[in-house]
């Protein structure tokens, strides 16, 4: 199958590209040593649009296409893959709005973010529940017009710096999984602290949080769908935003197989450019072959996302877990392919791998994925 | 050893990382047990064991921490080995005991920037003046850049511009000008310093030449090969603890079929590769020719840690992620190990080349 995007998914890819060129390349070895998360950069895509891209016109936005998303996570991911987490993340902690809200939430709460002023996020995961999301501690009681949430989120992307959140909570401690439900908090009127941030192997750019919620109260008007209804809101989430994971481990391989590429043709040994090798080009043509697989495979999915296709759920969660491990195969493979000098910071390749090894685990980890490809299956 | 290891060995290893830092109480532990002279016969001060002992010592350090590993493993195979094959008795009684007694940590200068994988094109030079050579050029991924007392440095002394015009020479760390340039940032074994070695006209006696001139190429490849066993030894250790650790955290918190899978095949791969290592150390302890085992075992074990330790940290999942877990410092130690003492390209160069001979 051939992708045909459309004119205007082409010219946004294209604008994505030149800044990501430009603005983000330069900057993607220190915001990785520095571990410091690029405000730049997002402010960067907020003018620029590039947070628009997760929601459609009436909501302030430019697309809210899942392959638009798509294209635009693995253009960024090529060059930083922090940085393509500050649109995946968008993304994400849009969803929920977009996927359950009322049409007044989705006019109140998605202008913000689309115009990059807020930033969002997703609390799902606790220390107790990262895989097993039906086993969350995480309480929210009802007090009249409001709810009093109490709990702890842990591995939060973008949980100290959003100033949108979503949050998912029991509200019927009794009921498993159908006790779950969805609530957007905003900081400044219903604030949660950061109990301490990750040192992580890759991704070091892209804050990861672990939150506290002590008597936050939040709005009864910022339950996203019904009491009980949260946890099929967050696999309806899930389903949307694996493709954008599976798009960024794309975009990590691509990045570091474009550097690797140029490195074998130009480095000699034995008095050739190691490219003139056959073990090397059987590697070349291994690693070429497997990122064409997964960029079909990623926008095949995504493609099902925007068509509500019966079957996204099992294509999405392929996507993810197939993109992910070739990532991981291919960016092993690039440090190989620049030898020592693959293994040291003052070249990319290193970096990316770290990087890809996150894609195996966060958003369903590849365990997770085929489970859910399986039951699909045997359904 | 395993107590050494355990007890005194694996406590530094996730400050080591962090930090960056040189495990001095780790190798100072290490040369009392005896352990920097596995190899040097007791004769020379050293314990004087095999090939298959020396191996069974790093796999049980690197289990420990692949940093404190890689650099017993250069000190004492690369590093001071050469020395034990091709030093004269001189050379031997000057050098062996201070090496043996961890007095002197070995390192070995081969590669170049130009020069990684094609070795025999280095370019240093090392011009006969009188009674000493004068040495000029520059090293790269030198393994204890800095820490060395002494470097096996290779260096052309004849016209010959490949293999044949090489020639080693013990270059003593404090000879005027000698310069550590670039240490390098590394994506893993923070403990383990790899820089380049600069030579600016630094002269040596020729009595630290380490065989004939031209013999130099003979040297590194012979010393490459049992380099490979310790390697590979190191592969196994950082292997076995990736299991381990893996183990333990299912049993600790539960497990389902798709990871018991996986704990099944990480388990199986290291059992292989474990007796590939110990047939090729056995086969060099017996001074029977080992160079194509050597290469399968290196190949082999360390293909092997890299996937073992991405297995153990996808069993892991987030919790393995996080800086300072042992799960993620394996992937990134694991990786070093399919590059340096022959990328696993060269492996199978030397492996194929040697299937293909005729005869």
């Amino acid at each position: 199958m051939d992708f045909e995007f459309t004119a205007e998914q082409v010219a946004i890819r294209d604008t994505i590209r030149e800044l990501v060129q430009d603005r983000v390349a330069p900057r993607a070895a220190e915001i990785d040593q520095t571990a410091e998360y690029p405000k730049d950069i997002e402010k960067l895509f907020a003018e620029n649009g590039i947070l628009g891209i997760p929601f459609p016109e009436q909501y302030g936005g430019i697309s809210g296409s899942s392959v638009t998303i798509c294209m635009g996570i693995e253009e960024i991911a090529k060059a930083c893959a922090s940085s393509s987490l500050i649109l995946a993340v968008q993304a994400l902690g849009s969803y929920p709005i977009l996927v359950a809200g009322t049409e007044e939430q989705k006019q109140r709460l998605c202008p913000p973010l689309a115009s990059g002023e807020k930033v969002a996020a997703y609390a799902l995961s606790e220390p107790g529940s990262g895989s097993d999301a039906a086993a969350m501690q995480t309480r929210a009681k009802k007090h009249g017009n409001e709810y009093v949430l109490n709990g702890t989120k842990q591995f939060i992307t973008h949980g100290s710096i959003a100033s949108t959140l979503v949050v998912f909570a029991q509200t019927d401690p009794g009921a498993d999984h159908r006790g779950i439900s969805a609530f957007v908090l905003e900081r400044e009127t219903s604030p949660w602290t950061v109990e301490k941030l990750e040192h992580k192997l890759g991704i070091r750019g892209s804050p990861t949080a672990q939150i506290v919620l002590e008597d936050v109260k939040v709005p009864a008007s910022n339950r996203l769908g019904e009491e009980g209804a949260g946890f099929k809101i967050a696999l309806a989430v899930l389903d949307r935003s694996r493709p954008g994971i599976g798009a960024q481990a794309l975009g990590i391989a691509e990045g570091a197989f474009d550097y690797a590429l140029n490195y074998v043709k130009e480095r000699k040994q034995f008095g050739q450019p190691v490219a003139s090798f056959q073990g090397i080009q059987f590697m070349l043509a291994d690693i070429a072959t497997q990122i064409e697989a997964a960029r079909h495979l990623v926008f095949q999915a995504a493609t099902k996302v925007d068509a509500k296709a019966p079957d996204l759920t099992k294509i999405a969660a392929m996507a993810k877990l197939f993109a992910s491990d070739m990532a991981m195969r291919v960016t092993t493979d690039c440090v190989q392919l620049l030898g020592g000098y693959g293994y040291i910071s003052d070249y990319p390749v290193e970096r990316m791998m770290r990087d890809a090894k996150i894609t195996q685990i966060y958003e369903g980890t590849n365990q997770i994925q085929r489970v859910v490809i399986a039951r699909a299956l045997l359904r | 050893m395993r107590e050494l290891a355990q007890g005194v060995v694996q406590p530094l290893a996730a400050e080591v990382d962090r930090e960056h830092r040189f495990p001095h109480e780790a190798i100072s532990a290490a040369a009392e047990a005896g352990l920097l002279g596995v190899l040097v016969p007791r004769q020379y001060g050293g314990a004087g064991l095999d090939a298959l002992a020396f191996a069974i010592c790093i796999e049980e350090l690197a289990q420990a921490c692949a940093s404190t590993a890689v650099i017993v493993d250069v000190h004492t195979s690369v590093g001071t080995e050469p020395i034990l094959l091709f030093g004269d008795e001189e050379q031997k009684r000057e050098w062996l005991p201070r090496l043996a007694k961890g007095e002197l940590l070995g390192a070995f200068a081969l590669t170049e920037p130009a020069s990684g994988s094609d070795a025999a094109s280095l370019k240093t030079t090392a011009r006969r003046n009188g009674n000493s050579y004068v040495l000029n050029g520059t090293k790269v991924f030198i393994t204890n850049i800095g820490q060395a007392g002494v470097y096996v440095v290779f260096a052309r002394t004849g016209p010959d511009e490949k293999a044949a015009g090489i020639t080693a020479f013990l270059v003593p760390a404090e000879a005027a000008g000698v310069k550590v340039g670039q240490v390098f940032q590394k994506m893993g074994l923070h403990g383990s310093p790899t820089g380049e070695l600069v030579l600016e006209d630094v002269r040596v006696p020729a009595a630290n030449r380490l065989g004939g001139e031209g013999q130099g190429f003979v040297v590194a490849m012979r010393a490459l090969d049992s380099g490979r066993i310790g390697i590979s030894g190191q592969a196994l250790g950082i292997a076995q603890a990736a299991v381990d650790e893996a183990r333990a955290l299912m049993r600790q918190r539960g497990h389902e079929q798709g990871d018991d899978f996986t704990l099944a095949e990480m388990a199986t791969r290291l059992e292989s590769a474990r007796l590939v290592a110990y047939h090729a150390a056995w086969l060099c302890s017996r001074g029977l020719p080992f160079t194509r085992q050597a290469s399968m075992s290196k190949l082999h074990c360390t293909d092997t840690a890299m996937q073992v330790a991405l297995d153990a940290l996808q069993i892991a999942g987030d919790e393995g992620a996080v800086a300072g877990s042992p799960f993620e410092r394996h992937v990134r130690d694991a990786k070093a190990l399919q590059i340096y003492e022959g990328s696993n390209q060269v492996q199978r160069m030397v492996i194929a080349r040697d299937l293909l001979r005729a005869g």
